[in-house]
């Protein structure tokens, strides 16, 4: 009795380990002939070219269609790939989907991904280089922007081809300004002590509360930001060095924790932050509680949209130098290690990021602002191309002062751009100096000591991640 | 020989009924397995197969990516070298020791209240339970928005009194208690077994309790919280395992979305390392090694509750 319970039982257990096996093994065989190599479209008998004829499927992860400038490129790039059918997975990239998928050997044919997020896919061989998509397909990358190229280029080979550009600049509350007799030079980087003087002249408590913010530095996120200021760079050129504890940095990190100690400290200042209605007519400049901080460009639309008639003042981040600078962030489009349609991905790339189709979704968008009776205020691209042509078709003069001079802003920032180069750590290496920074705004650690212990924790990882690219 | 005779006629009988019964009993036996086999198939597939090679996993430096390669026990010596793991750890375990008698505390408190709220108790045992529907995520961005130090909820209410509140948010002293005050948020589902295990105390214990003299406290120390010993021990040791394993709500407030770039070391939980290992650093090897470490001290946690609950739970028809 008791031998024939246990054959039963034997055979279901063998039956359910056979059947994970089977998928586990199936997805490791897969993972370990897709990954590590960029011959894959050859192995398939594929060729990209530009008047190729694409047929088969495409599948896309981590691209919406919430607007007109992501609806018209789309339906541009579906057209151009023919026969093809596509499939979009609506949504920003899901890192454990898209692992998931690629570790089973069944990734999409195409991801649509943060450009600092490219290093460290394409080291461990989960995505396509790009070297023979571009050259087959006669993608001039000399269009794209070179930072933003930079962000996708991994060990000489490109990984993504770069979609949107994110930059900063100096926004402040003109009103707040002349209250305190002060200019938007004064707030715009290029002399931190006169900053800090600002900060403490727009400063306003109630009651021993803070009730309007002087300067908000924006940590720790913009940390390479004044680090850059100050001349340093958090990561070394080839991508292999961090240089947190650069003594350039320290005096950022200390400055820009120093604005918010001015201020009663961090936790005041975040409280305050947290509690305004950003997206809302309720904002911070709206209601007069902020005097300047820099920010992406994104937000001068937020601000024309919910309140057009506050009184603002633009101009773009300045280092220390006198110089605009701003930090370069973004999407790129990328295809996976294992993709069952890398021409047509390819091409699908490549025209959501040509000069014609963001003109077509600029003209869209500029048709839509008009109708709305607001002025266009751009489009920031990795494609400089596009958006010189863009600037020149569809920016005018909007009849305001201030959001002319935000749109001007804009576009000289997005020219003097600089970026993190790719490496295989990056999620470990931006974790370090972020730590670090919010150790020292929470009162955890002293600049010095957070930017050593950091320094440490991203060189170990990126030590790590090297020396497994270097062996493979 | 003579014993032999006698009992041979009967034995083919016996020999037949019994081959019956055993016959029957293995269909039945057959039957019920196969009836069970989807969820032993399940469970071989989706639990113990995953459990198995994470142990193998824990064993290897592996990205996800590509093939795991052996490593022997790298990945538990380098967590006996990784400062995070035992900041993770002490701000896990500060959790558990505070936040589980506090939610059983807070459950037991609210069931005993609504055990007395005659025909309002229907209306109440909902509002008490709809909290519980509310997801994780949303409880994060909740924790952001109630605890604010400068115009939070509860800094408002402690100005009321004339108390300066905190910064619970920022303040690394602060943040684990906020977490744990947040965590009170979902109650209901304990509140709703406790009540459940209230109505079940027969009430000629109160009444001989009552006729001996015995006040409100000696029949709830005596009488209540004895006889629904065993409802109060599930929810501390589920709770004691949930804890441990606390993640959504501190992730949304600190680390995912509610947040972008701020972080709070103070909130950094045990599976909120395992997670940033396993999916951001794609250190999945070093992830399962940490698994198995928190699977073993939750099932050392348990196994000493379970020892405890000798003494302390009683269980009705339970001989001692």
């Amino acid at each position: 009795m008791k031998s024939a319970h246990v054959r039963w039982l034997a055979l279901i257990a063998a039956t359910g380990l056979s059947l994970a096996a089977c998928a586990s093994g199936t997805a490791d065989d897969d993972t370990a002939d897709s990954g590590n190599s960029g011959d894959e479209s050859e192995d398939a008998g594929s060729a990209f070219a530009a008047d190729a004829e694409l047929s088969g499927d495409l599948s896309i992860m981590g691209f919406s269609l919430g607007d007109e400038i992501a609806e018209v490129r789309y339906d541009e790039a579906v057209a151009a790939l023919g026969e093809v059918d596509v499939s979009l997975a609506e949504g920003e990239l899901d890192i454990q989907q898209f692992l998931s998928s690629a570790a089973t050997g069944q990734p999409p044919d195409i991801i649509y991904a943060n450009r600092d997020q490219i290093g460290t896919f394409a080291s461990r061989g989960a995505l396509l280089p790009l070297n023979e998509c571009i050259a087959g397909e006669e993608i001039d990358m000399s269009m794209y922007r070179e930072p933003a190229v930079e962000q996708v280029t991994f060990e000489d080979s490109v990984y993504g081809i770069p979609e949107f550009n994110q930059v900063q600049i100096t926004m402040a509350n003109a009103g707040l300004l002349d209250d305190a007799g002060l200019a938007i030079e004064d707030v715009n980087g290029s002399d931190w002590d006169a900053m800090e003087a600002a900060t403490e002249a727009m400063m306003e408590k109630d009651g021993g509360k803070l009730s309007v913010i002087g300067f908000d530095s924006k940590m720790p996120e913009f940390l390479p930001l004044w680090a850059k200021a100050n001349g340093a760079d958090l990561l070394s050129e080839d991508g292999r060095t961090a240089q947190l504890d650069d003594p350039k940095v320290l005096e950022a990190l200390e400055w820009a924790v120093g604005i918010y100690d001015l201020q009663g400290g961090f936790g005041d200042v975040k409280a305050y932050r947290d509690s305004a209605d950003f997206f809302g007519e309720g904002n911070q400049f709206a209601t007069d509680v902020l005097g300047a901080m820099p920010m992406e460009q994104w937000y001068v639309n937020v601000l024309n949209d919910v309140s057009p008639d506050v009184d603002m003042a633009f101009d773009t981040v300045h280092g220390l130098d006198g110089a605009t600078l701003a930090f370069a962030s973004g999407s790129a489009w990328a295809i996976p290690a294992g993709s069952s349609n890398p021409e047509a991905a390819c091409r699908f790339a490549k025209t959501m990021t040509t000069v014609d189709t963001w003109m077509a979704a600029a003209q869209t968008r500029a048709d839509a602002r008009a109708e709305s009776d607001k002025p266009f205020t751009g489009l920031l691209t990795g494609n400089a191309v596009a958006d010189e042509e863009i600037y020149n078709a569809f920016v005018e003069p909007s009849g305001s002062e201030v959001w002319d001079a935000a749109i001007e802003a804009t576009y000289e920032a997005n020219d003097h751009t600089f970026s993190l180069p790719a490496n295989p750590a990056d999620a470990q290496f931006k974790t370090a100096w972020q730590d670090a920074v919010n150790r020292v705004l929470n009162g955890q650690q002293e600049p010095q000591a957070a930017l050593e212990q950091a320094q440490q924790e991203a060189q170990s990882a990126l030590d790590d991640a090297w020396a497994t690219w270097d062996e493979e | 020989m003579a014993q032999s005779a006698t009992t041979t006629p009967e034995a083919p009988r016996d020999s037949v009924a019994l081959r019956a019964k055993r016959l029957s009993r293995r269909r039945n036996t057959r039957a019920a397995l196969l009836f069970i086999s989807p969820w032993i198939i399940g469970f071989l597939v989706f639990t113990a197969w995953p459990i198995v090679y994470s142990a193998y996993l824990s064993l290897t430096d592996y990205d996800v990516l590509n093939d795991p390669s052996f490593i022997g026990l790298e990945n538990y010596q380098e967590m006996v070298e990784d400062p995070k793991i035992r900041l993770a750890l002490w701000n896990t375990f500060y959790f558990t020791v505070l936040q589980v008698p506090l939610y059983v505390m807070v459950s037991l408190g609210l069931a005993l209240l609504l055990d007395k709220a005659g025909r309002a108790a229907g209306f109440f045992r909902t509002a008490f339970f709809l909290p519980k529907m509310t997801p994780p995520v949303a409880v994060g961005i909740l924790l952001l928005l109630l605890f604010n130090g400068q115009d939070g909820l509860i800094n408002t209410v402690l100005g009321w009194v004339g108390v300066d509140g905190p910064a619970w948010t920022t303040d690394p002293t602060w943040v684990k208690p906020g977490l744990i005050l947040i965590s009170l948020w979902s109650v209901g589902s304990s509140v709703i077994i406790l009540l459940a295990a209230l109505q079940n105390v027969p009430q000629e214990l109160y009444d001989s309790a009552r006729v001996d003299g015995a006040g409100w406290w000696q029949q709830t120390f005596k009488i209540t919280i004895p006889m629904i010993s065993g409802a109060l021990f599930f929810i501390f040791i589920v709770n004691t395992i949930a804890a441990f394993q606390t993640f959504t709500e501190a992730y949304t407030a600190y680390f995912g979305a509610g947040n972008s770039t701020y972080s709070n070391d103070a909130a950094l939980f045990y599976v909120i390392y395992l997670f940033q290992q396993g999916f951001e650093f794609l250190n999945m090897g070093y992830a399962s090694a940490m698994a198995w470490l928190l699977f073993v001290i939750i099932m050392i946690f348990t196994a000493i509750q379970m020892l405890a609950s000798r003494r302390f739970v009683y269980y009705e028809g339970e001989q001692r």
